[in-house]
């Protein structure tokens, strides 16, 4: 398995507090890793590092490489839009375009990416990235009613779409079923278990039996720190390190 | 040890464990009766011995029911999953182990009503080891001792040999007198039965390995020196 994304050394600051020290991660093509630990242990600022989605808040710095197929995202002339459109991200609370229709919503990405297909490679694009989100029979006859017009979970699954239409490498995903219902998130898990055949996908998660169903990598982090990366049955069966053990055995202090 | 968040989970646990112990208990007392009741031609200890068993079942089947309410509500993961799927197949090894003390205690039986064949020597030493290998078993699932339960392993070669020993020694009694083939028969099922004791204690010691380190010992070739 070849290796998408390597992270050596990488710290993030907000302002004057540390809230990423030296991680050093390596994640595997095609496959799912997911990143667990505590609220505040810096899961959602390591993810947005990967995608300089954390340099966007004002008053925040990072440090270290975080290198895509070898090449740094953070070396000098590296343009961030395009580092974002080849590395895409799913946000925790569904944050479809309210004021577009499910079609526009899907297709906005490629406008913002500055990418103007035909309308007929248009219309392909939008129904490959609905049919790959799991959406397609469900919206096919109602493409041009509200983005918001559908359920929570189809909403996520819309988003999960507009990511996959700039057909990203990379698929960040931030907590993507926290908002939603059991029946919703089994969709988003198997389609998790789809994607990962095309994409490499990163997924932050606040359930441990979450990330033991869809990952096959996990890391665990701590206080801005990682302390155990391995194969998802290896640390949920007998992690190597104390930590570990206590977090995913809910014995935390 | 780090305890749980969850205080009720923590109890839960600590009653598994419990029971366990009180499981391994009453069967070291039906092996420890059934090979008195052999010993001293005590038909009376044999039948109350036989007459206990349900109690071993009814405990397996309640830690049972109790492992699976645990794995389906709590969804354990790390150290407590490796227990509480240690102690779901402790229990079927006790169980069995409680199902020799009755064949044990029906041998007897058997063997009280014609004249002995022999005092018994090598059988209560080998009853004795069996045992102190099965509470040795019990003690390093407690403690979470590999090293312990790795001792049990290696001492099932003593045993093994033993039960080599009795066959040879009943084979030449048998060889000379055909009229205690019947006996003899009845006493090398008692071995035999001792013999799987030990084996029971064995893959005991084996899970109490896999709980503790979290690698798995079974079926190699020879016992490896440390885990």
């Amino acid at each position: 398995m070849a290796n998408k994304l390597e992270v050596a050394n990488l710290k993030a600051w907000f302002g004057g507090s540390q809230a990423l020290h030296d991680i050093n991660l390596v994640l595997p093509e095609r496959a799912v890793t997911a990143i667990i630990g505590p609220s505040g242990c810096g899961k959602s600022t390591f993810i947005r590092c990967l995608n300089r989605m954390h340099e966007v808040v004002a008053g925040t710095r990072v440090a270290g490489q975080v290198l895509l197929d070898g090449q740094d995202i953070y070396g000098p002339g590296v343009d961030p839009v395009q580092i974002r459109g080849r590395i895409g991200m799913v946000f925790q609370r569904p944050n479809p375009f309210p004021t577009m229709s499910i079609f526009d919503n899907v297709a906005a990405g490629l406008k913002l990416n500055g990418i103007r297909p035909s309308r007929d490679e248009l219309h392909a694009i939008v129904e490959q990235s609905l049919r790959q989100a799991a959406l397609w029979d469900e919206v096919k006859n109602s493409l041009h009613a509200s983005g918001v017009s559908i359920s929570g979970g189809q909403q996520q699954r819309l988003c999960i779409a507009r990511t996959l239409a700039v057909a990203p490498e990379v698929v960040l995903m931030d907590e993507p079923c926290s908002a939603l219902d059991p029946i919703a998130t089994t969709k988003i898990e198997a389609l998790i278990h789809e994607l990962r055949e095309r994409y490499t996908i990163v997924i932050v998660t606040h359930s441990m039996q979450q990330a033991a169903r869809v990952s096959d990598f996990t890391a665990f982090m701590y206080l801005g720190r990682l302390v155990e990366f391995g194969v998802t049955q290896k640390l949920f069966t007998a992690p190597e390190k104390k930590e570990t053990e206590d977090y995913i055995t809910g014995r935390f202090g | 040890m780090t305890v749980h968040t969850d205080r009720q989970y923590e109890e839960e646990l600590v009653d598994l464990r419990q029971r366990i112990l009180t499981m391994g208990g009453l069967v070291e007392k039906q092996i420890a009766n059934a090979v008195q009741a052999l010993v001293t031609r005590d038909r009376t200890l044999a039948e109350a011995t036989i007459g206990k068993d349900h109690e071993v079942n009814a405990l397996d089947v309640a830690i049972d029911d109790l492992c699976l309410r645990l794995l389906a509500l709590r969804q354990p993961a790390g150290r407590d999953l490796r227990f509480i799927t240690t102690a779901l197949k402790i229990t079927t090894d006790l169980e069995r182990i409680g199902d020799r003390a009755v064949s044990i205690s029906e041998r007897a039986i058997e063997l009280g009503t014609e004249p002995p064949l022999k005092p018994y020597i090598d059988i209560p030493r080998m009853a004795e080891i069996s045992l102190t290998m099965l509470r040795q078993s019990l003690d390093a699932f407690v403690r979470e001792d590999a090293e312990l339960a790795l001792a049990v392993c290696r001492s099932d070669d003593e045993v093994d040999t033993l039960n080599g020993q009795i066959f040879r020694e009943l084979l030449s009694y048998m060889i000379e007198d055909p009229k205690a083939i019947t006996r003899a028969m009845r006493v090398l099922f008692v071995s035999k039965y001792l013999e799987r004791i030990a084996d029971h204690a064995t893959n005991i010691g084996e899970m109490v390995v896999f709980m503790a380190k979290g690698k798995s010992i079974r079926h190699l070739d020879t016992i490896p020196p440390e885990v």
